[in-house]
This record gives C-alpha cells, structure tokens and sequence, in this order.
C-alpha cells in the first residue's frame, strides 16, 4: 500500500479482493488490519464488505457452487436446479455444507445466457443444466 | 499544432503505418485460417478441448506452415457453439467435438470437400448452408462491431492492427482538435448504448466545458442486467476496439486518465483487457505522446464487486473510490463533479467501441445507418425461449419480427410467441401484438420498454408474466441499495404482494395497490434503479393483466409455473409403468411398481418436474395442471393392462 489516499481508498475493493482469495474469506483480524492501514473507521471497512455481493465474512467450503439466476436462466428453469442442489448438499444458497466440502451461491448473470441452466463448479461452467445432471457434476468435484 | 516527436518507446503515426504494413506483408501469403470462437460460453460448451484437437490434428500431419489457427471472442451465434470459421472461404461449422478435428483437416483443409454433417440446418426448414454468410441469423445482421471479433485473437494487437486498428486515434490525432472530434461524434447522432440514449458527443461536450485541468475517462463494463451480455462479448473478443475509443474520447475531453469499471463475474474480459492494455502501453498507443503528439492518456482497471447499483453513473463513481456503491444527487452531474470530484465522462462500452468506426469512416456515413433519431447499429443479446440464441447486430429500427423470426428462427418447439423482455430489470415486456414495432430508443419507450443495454429475453407460453414481473422486482429488492425508502420497502412490498398473488393468496384490489406503490417509488427514488424498478411490473399489467386476474381470482397459473397453483398428475390410461419417473422422482413420491399404474403421492410432491421431463413422449402420460381439482387416483396395485409397443406407437 503506498501513502496516497485516494490510491489506497481506491484499492479497498481490491484489497478485499486479494484478502479473500487468500483467506476464502475476511476475517475480523484482517479488516482490523485494513481499516488501521487505511486509516478509516472499521465500520467503514465493513460497509463496503458487506455492501457487495462478491465478499464474504464468514469462512466458505472448499468448493464453490455458483448457480446463475439471470433471467434466460430463469424461463429456463434455473430455480430447480438451485433446488435441485440445495438438496443434493442439504443446504440453501449462500451456506456451507456441513462436511465443508461445498458452498453454495446463486448469482445474477454470468452473461453465458445462450446455455442457461449455466452451473459453474469451481469455475468450470456447465451449460443447459438440468436437475438430473447435478449429481453428476456434484460427483465429478473432487477434493 | 501538434508536433511529431521521435520517441523511443512510442510510435509515430508514420510508424503505426509501416508497423501495420510489415504485419499484413508477413501475413500476405494466402493460407486457409481456422478461426474458433472461444468467449466465455464458448469455453463452456467445450470450445477449449476443440482448439486443443485441431492443434493436435494440425502438428499430426505437420501443416504448421499451410493453415493458421486463431482462437477468438465470441462470435455471436453462441446455439451452435463450438463452431469453427475456416477463411477464406468463410465455411462455417458447427457443434463440434473433439473427434471432428482431425476430419476437418482431412477433407475440408487438405481435400477441399464440405463436411455435410457439420454444417448449420435451419430448425425449421432443416435446410444446411455451407458458408457463414448464407445463414439466416448472420445475413440479416449488419454486424460492424461483432464482425471483428471473428478478426482478431484478442490477446493479439497485431491481429488489431492488422484490420486497420488504431488507425481512427491515429487519424483524430493527426486531423482533428478535440472540439472537431466531438463535432463529429455529435453530427454521428451516436446515443449511450448503456439505456438511457443520451447524446455522446453532447456528454463529451459537457465534459470538455466543465472547468477544471484533471478530468477522467470512464469505460462503464459493469453489465448487470441479468440476460445481457454484448458488453461482456466486445471486451473479451475485441478489447483493443474500446481501448482505441476510450483514448479518442480522452483527447477530446481533455483527459488525461481513464478507467475501465469492470463485474467481477467476467474474468476472461478482465484478463484480456488487462492484456490489451498492456500491449497498447508497450506499443505507445497509451502512455506519454501518443503518436509523437503531445497528448498523453493511461487506462486502468476497477473491478466491481457484485453489486447492481454499481451501474448508475454515481454509484459506479463511488464504487471506485472504495466507498458503497450508493448514488447520490445529480446535479450535479459527473461531467461537472465526478470521481474525487472531477469532472468525469461516463460511457458504456458498445458506445466506445462505436466511436473509432465513426472517426475511421466519419460521421456522415455513421448516420445513414438507423432511424431519424437513432443512429447506427445495436447489439442486442437474443435469449430465452429461442432457437437462435445469440448476439445480434442489427441497424436501430429493425422490427421485433425480424430479430424473432428471421434472425432468431422463432420459438423452439413450435410454442407460441408470448412477449418479449427488454432493457433489463429497468425495462418492460413487449406482447406479440407489437411483434411489428421498429427498435429504436423511441420505439420502445413508447411500448413502456427502454432500450436498456440490450438484453431480449423471449419467452412463450409456458412463461408466466407474474412470475417475470416477481423474478424482477425480487432482484431489483437485493439490488436496492437502501438508501431510498421508496425503494428498498416499495419493491420489498411490491415482492410481498407478487408472491401472495404467485401462491394463490392474491386478493381483489391487489392490482390497483401495485399501481398505486409503483407511482411512490417512481416519484420519491433518488436514482435510476428506484425510478424504473415498477416498469417490469406496470408493463406485465398493461399488456397481461388477464394472467394476474387468473392467478387471482382462479388461483390458476396458465403457464404452469407458479408452484403453489399447479400440480403434477400421471394420467392411469396412459401410464405404462415404464418406472422412468419414479426412479428419477427425488423424493420418492410416486408409487407403483412394475406393472402397476403409476401414482404422484401429491403430499409429499415437491412439484420439481422431473417426472414431466422424463416421461416418455410416446406415453405423455404425467401432465401439469393448474386451476383444477385433482383427479382422485386410482386404487393403488390396480395392474396396468399393457398394451403392445405397436399399439403405443399409433
């Protein structure tokens, strides 16, 4: 981080970013650290990370599940496969499977909505998903 | 006057002219080029393992030297994806695995012969086509931004530069002031690409005028509407394309820093710009004396987040100084007080990927194409119930029906066309009467549409409206920052009584209270999201009011879709007990064994749907039904008579 402000303040995304790509997610500890390096309120730090969607302040599996709800993956069925998901790891979208295995997210387009259902596993994307093709994909994720 | 100054690192505009030269002698000697798309969907339907095959394929049989591979962005007809491009001849394949590398190399690269198996067939007419041109989703399109994409490997600036790219900077450069460079964006007609469709060059005009000596140059790339991706394409495909614009409007401003605001959710435009940027640098085509000129511009990049909001000029702003993405009150406007409040110009991508092809063939030319009020060509994303999903260019003015039918080859199945979905959660539905509407910036406001950034979802009979107008305003309820009342509550109402309504719990006079809230968030929201979050409910009430009155008043669902009001019935005539539905019945539901009529036990149905889509259509015996009572079952362990599979067939 160098001294100007309006640099760093710019960086705060960014930074976040990077720490929970390291982390998986952020800690108290390192938004501590960040706010007293950036020399703003905690509780400014904090808005920021709980304003976007992308950040995460509680610890997340080792798997990603992302499920897209955009709109061609709406008309095309997109909420069964959330379902069907939910239920395959016995838990809802924005949870962490017991095992810590899986965590799993809905999000609003990834604008691959030529091939909705798209189901991204650890950032390899599936196309035109459907409930029965779940499991498989589910199974093929490996620690 | 400008002054050619040698530099060191930097180009000359005599120097990109022989740079160029020297490119497209190297290339000069005709060989075949296999060009495969390979944007983010591409990559997911398997183009990766295809580009990987035809490598393979090609040192297999050692033609290193007699064919050309080129990945590329996405090539827009992303239905028949992994598809390859074999130039000159423009032979166009589609749907290809692996397997096939090697027979196109085989017979079409070394023989010459056409692949019959490979080509595109019409859904409708089953009718193949040999060659990109001839498909009728390509050659009803005017595709002056999209084209490229199939040009340039867009991690290369030769590729670039070899189609005459950078020659608009070079030409604004060295003919143009910046008050001429805006004159002509002006005289274009060019209007924001990102919705609203406000001027350009009257915005780079605003921006110029504000005092001030550091200004910026934003690239607005976080495309969020849900079911629009064009902005995502150009970037990853054609990066150079906005860079080159976003330094024109650079030196027409007065700016000396630009910054491209890109989602998170697309990495490959990320990595890709990123790459661009730095090829550009390294060329000299951004950094100090562009071209020898004493003008001087850099691009960085800010990654969104996930947040929506972030869109709207203000909230992008803020998004940007590490703040929440909140907007604040205009006036005044960016181009007065913008980021660290400067003044700063906004623009979305497909509208800085326009402005170097307006520089290069000039204003004049631009503006024959489209409407009287709108210029140019649009890129639209054609999604939803469709045949042929994909990016589509077409001049502004082009009627629903063309882009549906001609372009799109209608609705698969033969279900019939119900409405389609513009401008994103900010825009409306357009029912099939208006099937004849021009699409332009005028055209669609008048249907109580906006154009948006130009997402089409369509959608058919088995769409229900009340579901749309609920999906919406749940996304525009998680996407309301909070700060406006009006908003964050009046959409969560607005949710509330959608959902009553989708689960049978509608009342009398829920329509008119919908109205009703719409008219308070319009009025009393600060931002654009607030202002335009009723339009997806307000315009499914104005052209579909007879499915709220059924969800209503018959707690029927005439689409099929709203779970609370339908149900899953396997008709006893038809079920031949094949067992295919309630092995795949995830929750074991369905009783019946072999040989026994099949029964959906209705308490314990959770009303997915795998039974409908597994039963075979031979048999069609589990149906969806909604408004009804259902039918009391059979007695259970009454034996199916079985019928001969001839019998069946009849």
């Amino acid at each position: 981080m160098d001294s100007s402000g309006k640099e760093n303040n710019r960086n705060l995304l960014s930074i976040l970013r990077d720490v929970q790509e390291e982390c998986g997610y952020l800690p108290e500890e390192r938004l501590r650290e960040i706010a007293a390096r950036l020399n703003r309120p905690l509780i400014d730090v904090c808005g920021v990370a709980t304003f976007y969607r992308s950040f995460s302040l509680k610890p997340k599996g080792r798997h990603q599940i992302k499920i897209c709800l955009g709109t061609a993956c709406h008309v095309r069925g997109a909420n069964r496969i959330v379902e069907e998901t939910g239920r395959k790891l016995g838990i809802n979208p924005g949870e962490t499977s017991k095992d810590g295995k899986f965590s799993l997210e809905t999000v609003m387009c990834l604008g691959c909505c030529a091939i909705g259902p798209v189901f991204v596993a650890d950032g390899k994307y599936h196309g035109q998903v459907t409930p029965t093709k779940v499991e498989p994909i589910l199974k093929a994720v490996k620690d | 006057m400008r002054t050619q100054v040698e530099d060191d690192k930097g180009l000359t505009h005599e120097g990109l002219k022989g740079l160029r030269d020297n490119i497209l002698l190297a290339r000069s000697q005709k060989i075949p080029h296999i060009v495969i798309p390979s944007g983010t969907c591409c990559q997911a339907r398997g183009s990766s393992d295809v580009v990987e095959a035809f490598q393979k394929a090609i040192e297999r049989h050692s033609l290193q030297d007699k064919v050309a591979l080129r990945t590329t962005g996405c090539g827009g007809f992303c239905q028949s994806e992994p598809n390859v491009v074999i130039y000159p001849e423009e032979i166009y394949y589609q749907k290809l695995s692996p397997d096939d590398a090697e027979e196109v190399i085989l017979k079409t690269i070394l023989e010459g012969r056409i692949i019959d198996r490979l080509l595109f067939a019409d859904p409708i007419t089953g009718e193949r086509f040999t060659h990109l041109k001839e498909i009728p989703f390509f050659q009803k399109q005017r595709r002056l931004l999209l084209s490229d994409n199939l040009r340039v490997d867009p991690t290369s600036i030769e590729d670039y530069l070899s189609i005459g790219g950078y020659s608009a900077l070079s030409k604004s450069l060295r003919e143009k002031t910046p008050d001429k460079v805006i004159s002509e964006i002006k005289q274009s007609d060019l209007r924001g690409r990102g919705g609203a469709g406000f001027s350009t060059g009257g915005k780079w005009e605003l921006c110029r005028k504000a005092k001030g000596d550091v200004k910026y140059v934003i690239c607005n790339a976080d495309e969020g509407d849900p079911g629009a991706y064009m902005d995502r394409s150009l970037l990853e495909g054609n990066p150079h394309s906005v860079i080159e614009g976003m330094i024109i409007g650079g030196y027409a401003i007065g700016s000396r820093e630009g910054i491209v605001y890109v989602r998170d959710e697309y990495p490959l435009a990320v990595s890709h710009c990123k790459l661009a940027i730095g090829k550009a640098r390294e060329y000299g085509l951004l950094g100090h004396n562009i071209l020898g000129s004493d003008f001087s511009f850099d691009i960085t990049i800010s990654m969104g987040a996930g947040a929506f909001v972030c869109g709207e000029e203000t909230a992008l702003i803020a998004s940007i100084e590490g703040r929440r993405g909140t907007p604040s009150q205009r006036p005044p406007f960016p181009a007065q007080r913008g980021l660290w409040n400067k003044p700063t110009n906004i623009n979305n991508v497909e509208t800085w990927a326009n402005v170097p092809l307006i520089m290069k063939n000039g204003a004049s030319w631009y503006s024959l194409i489209g409407t009287e009020k709108s210029k140019g060509t649009k890129i639209f994303s054609l999604v939803g119930k469709i045949n042929n999903t994909g990016l589509v260019e077409v001049p502004l003015g082009t009627t629903l029906r063309e882009i549906i039918y001609d372009i799109g080859g209608g609705i698969p199945g033969n279900r019939r066309f119900k409405a389609v979905q513009t401008g994103g959660p900010s825009g409306g539905c357009i029912p099939s009467s208006l099937l004849d509407l021009q699409i332009d910036y005028e055209g669609l406001k008048e249907a109580g549409c906006i154009m948006g950034s130009g997402g089409m979802i369509v959608m058919d009979e088995n769409t229900c409206m009340v579901d749309i107008a609920r999906y919406y305003t749940s996304f525009l309820n998680d996407e309301s920052c909070g700060k406006c009342l009006s908003c964050s509550k009046g959409t969560q109402r607005m949710l509330e009584i959608l959902t009553d309504i989708s689960k049978g719990n509608g009342k009398d006079g829920d329509i008119g209270l919908l109205e009703e809230l719409a008219i308070v968030i319009k009025d009393a929201s600060l931002c654009g999201l607030g202002q335009t979050a009723p339009n997806p409910v307000l315009s499914t009430i104005r052209y579909f009011q007879d499915e709220y009155e059924a969800h209503i008043k018959e707690k029927r669902c005439l689409a099929g879709v709203c779970k609370d009001l339908i149900f899953y019935y396997i008709h006893p005539e038809k079920c031949q007990a094949c067992l295919i539905c309630s092995t795949n019945c995830p929750v074991g539901a369905i009783t019946g064994g072999k040989g026994l009529v099949h029964i959906i036990k209705q308490d314990k149905c959770i009303k997915c749907g795998a039974c409908l889509d597994v039963c075979p259509t031979r048999f069609s015996a589990v149906v969806r039904l909604s408004g009804e009572k259902v039918p009391e079952p059979v007695v259970e362990g009454v034996k199916v008579i079985r019928k001969r599979e001839k019998d069946v067939n009849t």
